[in-house]
């Protein structure tokens, strides 16, 4: 027991407590940055862990997509979800007649969803729905041609021309029904 | 009898064979899941990197000549692609890029951008004179003209069909160089809607 009015005494105290316990205090604050720095680094591995198996999934194997616009009505409404696989893509299994999600010609930044009317070769009806003379023409090679199921409001092929295999992302082939 | 004296009652060599053979299979499972954890690991990191950050090619041909492949069939030079630099799709006129063929899916092509969207380009070898670049297109042609599958066989291509930026040679090592971004003169655009820096930072 002291006398806390003796600063000395105070001092001399404050000494021993600091040499008892600051190598303590030292210790404890170093393993506590270690801790929070290995639990950092920690995270952030798991993070682009799981962000590398992301990628590899949504590339090679497929993923769940919301489709909007009013293109492939009513097979597609606005709002749905649905599931695609990029399987097909890989192995150049697509066919004539299966909706694909493809990257959109006029704006690499977007996706457009729409049915596989004809393959490279085809002999396709070109000619747009106001057109009075209908033109036929043929599917270049390594070119697909599209259409949404909705003709009168879908803008596809018929205005932008034949859309190159490389665009296509994936296929669709679940939806998911909404009551 | 006690446990203990059960033990004691197996001959000494016995019971080091098996503590010997649980260790081993104790070993032989720990090897499997460590290699299975670095394989989950390891494999979509370095897809991934292969993927969307850089990866590295041969290329085959003659339609970058002379930049690419001088020597022809005896030597081809192989380039480093760098994905990263075409994420948002944005090239500049001159760079060498890295595409998937308009007409044949399965193949990558290596060109030259010469001309972005609204451009309208000179053609060479063309049916039409002069081509307006549409949106969301560019023109790639190789620097080797008449030896060259490029937009003057196919027309523009579409970005979204925009692999990567060839930005080095790594190899032959006498031939180590950053590529470029440089327009030939001549083939500069008739007329441009975009300006665009001259030249690769």
């Amino acid at each position: 027991m002291f006398f806390p009015g003796s600063l000395a005494t105070t001092l001399k105290i404050e000494c021993i407590v600091e040499q008892t316990y600051g190598p303590w205090w030292q210790s404890l604050h170093r393993t506590m940055l270690r801790g929070i720095l290995g639990k950092t680094f920690r995270l952030v591995g798991y993070t682009i862990q799981y962000a590398c198996i992301a990628h590899c999934a949504f590339e090679y194997v497929g993923g769940v997509v919301m489709c909007s616009g009013p293109s492939m009505e009513p097979t597609i409404q606005n709002s749905d979800i649905v599931c695609a696989e990029n399987l097909s893509r890989h192995f150049y299994g697509i066919q004539r007649g299966d909706i694909v999600i493809a990257k959109s010609p006029s704006d690499p930044k977007s996706n457009i969803c729409k049915r596989v009317i004809g393959l490279e070769g085809d002999k396709i009806l070109t000619s747009r729905p106001s057109d009075f003379f209908k033109s036929h023409n043929y599917v270049p090679t390594g070119h697909v041609w599209l259409e949404g199921d909705n003709l009168q409001n879908s803008t596809d092929s018929r205005y932008y021309g034949p859309v190159p295999y490389g665009l296509i992302r994936g296929r669709i082939f679940f939806k998911k029904s909404c009551s | 009898m006690s446990h203990l004296q059960m033990l004691s009652r197996i001959p000494r060599p016995l019971r080091t064979l098996e503590r010997g053979m649980a260790q081993s299979q104790g070993w032989v499972t720990r090897y499997f899941k460590a290699f299975c954890k670095g394989f989950f690991v390891a494999v979509p990191v370095a897809v991934t990197f292969l993927d969307r950050v850089a990866c590295v090619a041969r290329v085959e041909g003659a339609s970058m000549q002379p930049s690419l492949n001088p020597g022809g069939s005896q030597s081809s030079d192989v380039v480093l692609l760098n994905h990263w630099k075409v994420r948002k799709f944005e090239v500049q006129r001159g760079d060498i890029v890295s595409l998937v063929s308009p007409k044949n899916p399965e193949q990558k092509i290596i060109k030259r951008v010469i001309a972005l969207e609204g451009d309208i380009v000179k053609t060479i070898g063309h049916k039409n004179r002069y081509v307006k670049v549409p949106r969301g297109h560019i023109w790639v042609e190789g620097d080797h003209h008449g030896h060259s599958f490029d937009s003057n066989s196919f027309g523009p291509v579409s970005l979204g069909l925009l692999h990567a930026h060839a930005t080095h040679i790594l190899w032959p090592p006498e031939r180590w160089q950053k590529l470029e971004s440089v327009l030939p003169p001549e083939r500069l655009p008739v007329q441009s809607e975009k300006e665009s820096l001259h030249g690769s930072p």
